[in-house]
């Protein structure tokens, strides 16, 4: 058995917080890549307007705070580093090995491991020969942290061009070296031999180790930096292809991971904020004595409805929180309408004002409302969809230090980068004087609370001068984190006498307006609560499911709805985990069920026909990539063609199969559930999944599987149980058991993951990485309910399915 | 505050703490342990889990004052330097996404498999079932109870680091994971 000690390697020296932090920047300093730009802003407090009650007040909160000097000293600033400086990516050190810096952050789905199997492939390092480190704003290049599934497909392409490049300039030194041309050498695991006479050799620690390369890079910006190095061809990878086992693993499993949750400065004091009662709520006043004598209470800090009590200890924080009287006055219009209400009040609600609010990508095409009026068969359908939350397994917190005039964030936020500028223009400092470290954290499936909590963190390490540690409690993580929003989707379709599809009529309203994008200054909650607003809200629009269906005659329109409370709301809305695709794919893949037992049809012949409607592609193969994953579904589950629903069985659990495929950007995907639905207690159990995925080339195969099973019990968790509940007042989903998830209990008993990778031609492996974090989660909800379709006949088109609402639907159809 | 005596990880420990305090934040806090997390506060999630006499209780809702028994946390499964059987098949099976509940994850099955070294699949997921995980690590979590399990029928137990296949083109090597 292995040690414990060797199965933790700590990241080397470069990257322990003050030490290794200043070896790395005085490394990068002396090599001149810090460009100081202090002076092309002017950083006093930014003029936002104010429509709250904090009256015109600028969003630089209180300019430069107690620790705050006027004039940044080089010190006390972490300027960017260089994309277009080669040191600025890699360092190769003395003893040969190499540490890579990119401007990632990995959620746990295995980026960090990827990343560095791609560069040491193309450095021709061996893998246990590197380091990696993320998302940390003075050390590594502003690639924008996580977002969008985009690591692999757009960010990893410079982390391996630039690796490359390394790998060219060790050749050129030890071609000098050698006095032997390049092309006369071979290169194997770090040590670069004379072809002819391989007892001439050298090391990439001979050659470089522990020096800067001192070359430069090109590229507009930062995803086109290249060097003179061309990257290696599919067939030259060795690293790449690999289940290679995540770094990250070991220290997470023998506790020895310093998360951010775990950060403690010296000084440090611990801060828990204080919530509205009730969403729009006005904060009268304040009773500071209340909470006077609890030991180690500091103070309690007060802007606009924003509360926060900081006390020297963490338990003492929390009972401080509670124990805080406060006077809050309701607001005379209700926020929003309640859960039971929401539907029907989007459908009646007048979408945001005109040209606002419509889909990105409006479809129109052909007449739909001719086509619709001659089919021989019209299908109509509702879905609906709830908020649905974050719900991050460990509440939003942060750490903040603002010592010596600058700011320094300990987060496991996932975009590090607009963490700091956002802060930065949020306190009023330049940005350079801000850091931001991410560390490793719970989950970061899109916009999650980690974004207001380091905003908080850093304003209340101001105001008290000492570093500041906020942890959100589950219950303001539950109810006030962003939400995906709510969808309320009708559609219409027309058949053919042969039962071909020819018109498709999709509307949809979201609830989504002011949606808050990530780290933004005037919409994060601290300041939407101090009474900031921004000048511009979000219209908040979204887009349909992203198919490959040919139908002649389709309109596609998605319009946004507001509640009376658009800010200061538990029910703001943000970027979750593939955004709006859950939601759109449930209701577009539920319809084409629909259709599919309209014509009598078999599911996954009804979807292939639609596939094949037209031999037109585009330049990824999406049509053909579309259609192999659908078919390598089906062989895989070993689906028997026939229509739904399947003739009606007697017992107590019902077993039924349902398939569902969409693609995301570039990435195709198509999931099959076999479901139970135990009739008594209405329980639904996915007892297997299927799930044919094409994201082009494949770095990592376990890491991909695993990041798919990730998403598929994701989304199974969002089908059958989560919903954000509400009364006309306040979030009422406010814990585990108010806002249920999905437990052991419901894990499927077998997943297959088919690799589906580069069809249609599988003698063409060179299709590139794309995306796989997010595209299998959209597939799930519809899988499901067509399943229970299969099994029941009875069509569930409101999610979550818990066993309350499975069963009514069964009663109301005599199931 | 007054004076609370604790047994962690096998040494003794003194504090001077209020006895209400929940013996999270004192194991944290104040004895710098990184296992035991806070997710909810509430008994609800499992990530705050520790082993009082090898039985997982709930950190966060335990006062300080009442952890009388000999407490493990994760880092205790392999404070002698070897890893647990079950944090070696949690390797092994590479379960964690983000990781955040597994310290919840793998002490709770710690405590099955030593109550019940060779559990059926249902009794996995009755056993595992209070432990929450966000990023729905649930199917390789049981897989990897079920290989902790085997592991220590087998008296002890490590993995063979050889086997899996590559795609790609790229043939099955030495390193990779043996899933
Ligand atoms: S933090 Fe203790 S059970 Fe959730
Ligand atoms: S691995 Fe992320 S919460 Fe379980």
């Amino acid at each position: 058995m292995k040690r414990a000690a060797e199965l933790s390697p700590r990241l080397d020296d470069a990257l322990a917080r003050w030490e290794g932090g200043t070896s790395r920047r005085d490394f990068l300093k002396t090599s001149g890549l810090f460009v100081l730009g202090f002076s092309s802003v002017g950083f006093s407090s930014v003029g936002f307007s104010s429509a709250g009650s904090g009256g015109g007040r600028g969003i630089g909160v209180a300019g430069l705070g107690p620790n705050g000097s006027g004039d940044p000293g080089e010190t006390n600033s972490y300027p960017d580093p260089d994309y277009l400086q080669l040191d600025s990516w890699l360092v190769v050190h003395e003893d040969g090995s190499a540490t890579f810096y990119v401007g990632k952050t990995d959620g746990g789905q295995g980026t960090g491991t990827a990343m560095r199997q791609m560069m040491c492939d193309e450095l021709d390092l061996a893998y246990d020969r590197a380091t990696l480190v993320m998302g940390r704003t003075d050390m590594t290049v502003d690639q924008g942290g996580s977002g969008g599934s985009d690591a692999i497909e757009r960010d990893a392409l410079p982390a391996r061009r630039v690796a490359a490049e390394a790998r060219r300039v060790l050749l050129e030194l030890a071609s000098e070296r050698f006095d032997v041309p390049a092309d006369e050498l071979t290169v194997s695991e770090g040590v670069v031999s004379v072809a002819a006479d391989p007892a001439r050799a050298a090391t990439y620690g001979d050659l470089i180790g522990g020096r800067r390369f001192d070359v430069a890079l090109t590229g507009r910006n930062v995803n086109e930096t290249t060097g003179l190095a061309p990257i290696k061809s599919v067939q030259e990878l060795r690293v790449v292809g690999r289940s290679l086992p995540r770094y990250d693993i070991p220290a997470k499993v023998d506790g020895s991971l310093e998360w951010a949750v775990d950060v403690q400065l010296p000084g440090m004091v611990h801060a828990r904020n204080v919530r509205p009662p009730f969403a729009g709520a006005r904060l009268a006043s304040v009773d500071e004595s209340s909470v006077r004598d609890i030991p180690g209470f500091i103070r309690v800090v007060r802007e606009g409805n924003y509360v926060a009590v900081v006390c020297e200890r963490e338990e003492q924080a929390i009972r401080a929180a509670e124990s805080l009287a406060l006077e809050w006055e309701k607001s005379e219009t209700a926020p929003f309408p309640s859960s039971e209400d929401l539907f029907e009040y989007m459908r009646g609600a007048t979408p945001v004002g005109a040209g606002t609010g419509t889909s990105p990508r409006p479809r129109a095409e052909g007449d739909p409302d001719a086509a619709l009026a001659s089919a021989a068969t019209v299908v109509e359908a509702g879905y609906d969809i709830p908020f649905q939350g974050h719900t991050a397994i460990g509440p939003a917190h942060a750490v903040a230090d603002p010592s010596d005039g600058q700011m320094t964030v300990y987060t496991n936020d996932m975009k590090p980068y607009s963490h700091r500028t956002g802060i930065a223009e949020f306190l009023g400092m330049p940005p350079a004087r801000v850091r931001v470290i991410w560390m490793e954290g719970p989950q970061l499936y899109g916009r999650t609370a980690a974004d207001d909590a380091g905003f908080e963190a850093a304003y209340l390490a101001r105001e008290l001068g000492r570093p500041v540690r906020v942890q959100w409690m589950r219950h303001e993580e539950t109810a006030w984190d962003t939400k995906g929003p709510a969808f309320a989707i009708d559609l219409r379709g027309g058949l053919d006498d042969a039962g071909n599809v020819v018109a498709l009529d999709y509307r949809a309203r979201i609830a989504n307006y002011a949606h808050v994008g990530y780290n933004q200054a005037d919409t994060v909650l601290i300041a939407q609560l101090m009474g900031i607003r921004p000048e511009q809200p979000s219209p908040g629009g979204g887009r349909g499911p992203d198919e490959m269906y040919h139908i002649p005659n389709r309109r596609e329109e998605t319009r946004a709805v507001r509640f009376p409370l658009a800010f200061e709301t538990p029910l703001r809305t943000g970027n979750l985990r593939d955004p709006n695709g859950p939601q759109t794919t449930f209701a577009g893949e539920s319809f084409i069920d629909e259709m599919a037992a309209a014509a009598n049809a078999d599911p996954v012949e009804f979807r292939l026909r639609l596939l094949r409607g037209t031999t037109e592609d585009d330049a990824t193969f999406r049509r053909a990539r579309s259609i192999a994953v659908v078919e390598a579904a089906a062989e895989a589950f070993g689906w028997d063609p026939r229509p739904s629903p399947r003739a009606p069985g007697s017992g107590r659990i019902l077993t039924g199969r349902g398939i569902s495929y969409a693609y995301r950007v570039q990435t195709a995907v198509a999931t099959i559930a076999e479901v139970e639905v135990d009739r008594e207690s209405g329980r639904v159990w996915v007892r297997r999944m299927v799930c044919a995925h094409d994201c082009g080339l494949v770095i990592n195969p376990d890491g991909l599987e695993n990041t798919i099973q990730g998403n598929l019990l994701h989304g199974i968790s969002r089908t059958l149980y989560e919903e954000v509940q509400f009364d006309g007042e306040r979030v009422t989903s406010v814990d585990w058991r108010t806002h249920p998830t999905i437990t052991h209990r419901d894990a499927p008993e077998q997943i297959d993951v088919v690799i589906v990778n580069g069809d249609p031609n599988p003698d063409r492996p060179d299709l590139p990485h794309y995306g796989a974090g997010e595209p299998s989660h959209r597939t799930v909800p519809a899988a499901i309910a067509n399943a229970i379709y299969d099994a029941t006949g009875v069509r569930m088109r409101r999610i979550p399915l818990r066993p309350e609402r499975v069963l009514e639907e069964l009663a109301a159809a005599g199931a | 505050m007054s004076e609370v005596t604790l047994r962690v990880n096998g040494e003794r420990h003194s504090l001077d703490v209020e006895p209400s305090t929940p013996l999270l934040y004192v194991l944290r806090n104040d004895l710098g342990l990184r296992g035991p997390r806070f997710g909810c506060g509430l008994g609800q999630c499992g990530t705050c889990t520790v082993l009082m006499d090898g039985r997982a209780i709930r950190s966060c809702m335990r006062p300080v004052s009442r952890a009388e028994g000999e407490i493990t946390t994760l880092e205790g499964l392999s404070a002698a330097g070897e890893l647990d059987p079950v944090q070696q098949a949690w390797i092994d099976e590479q379960v964690p996404q983000c990781g955040y509940c597994q310290n919840g994850q793998i002490l709770t099955a710690k405590a099955l498999l030593d109550r019940n070294p060779d559990p059926s699949d249902e009794e996995i997921r009755q056993g595992m079932n209070g432990a929450l995980c966000r990023c729905m690590t649930y199917y390789r979590v049981q897989s990897a109870v079920k290989r902790a399990s085997e592991a220590i029928a087998n008296g002890g137990g490590g993995a063979d680091p050889n086997g899996a296949g590559g795609v790609n083109g790229a043939g099955a090597a030495a390193g990779e994971v043996d899933r």
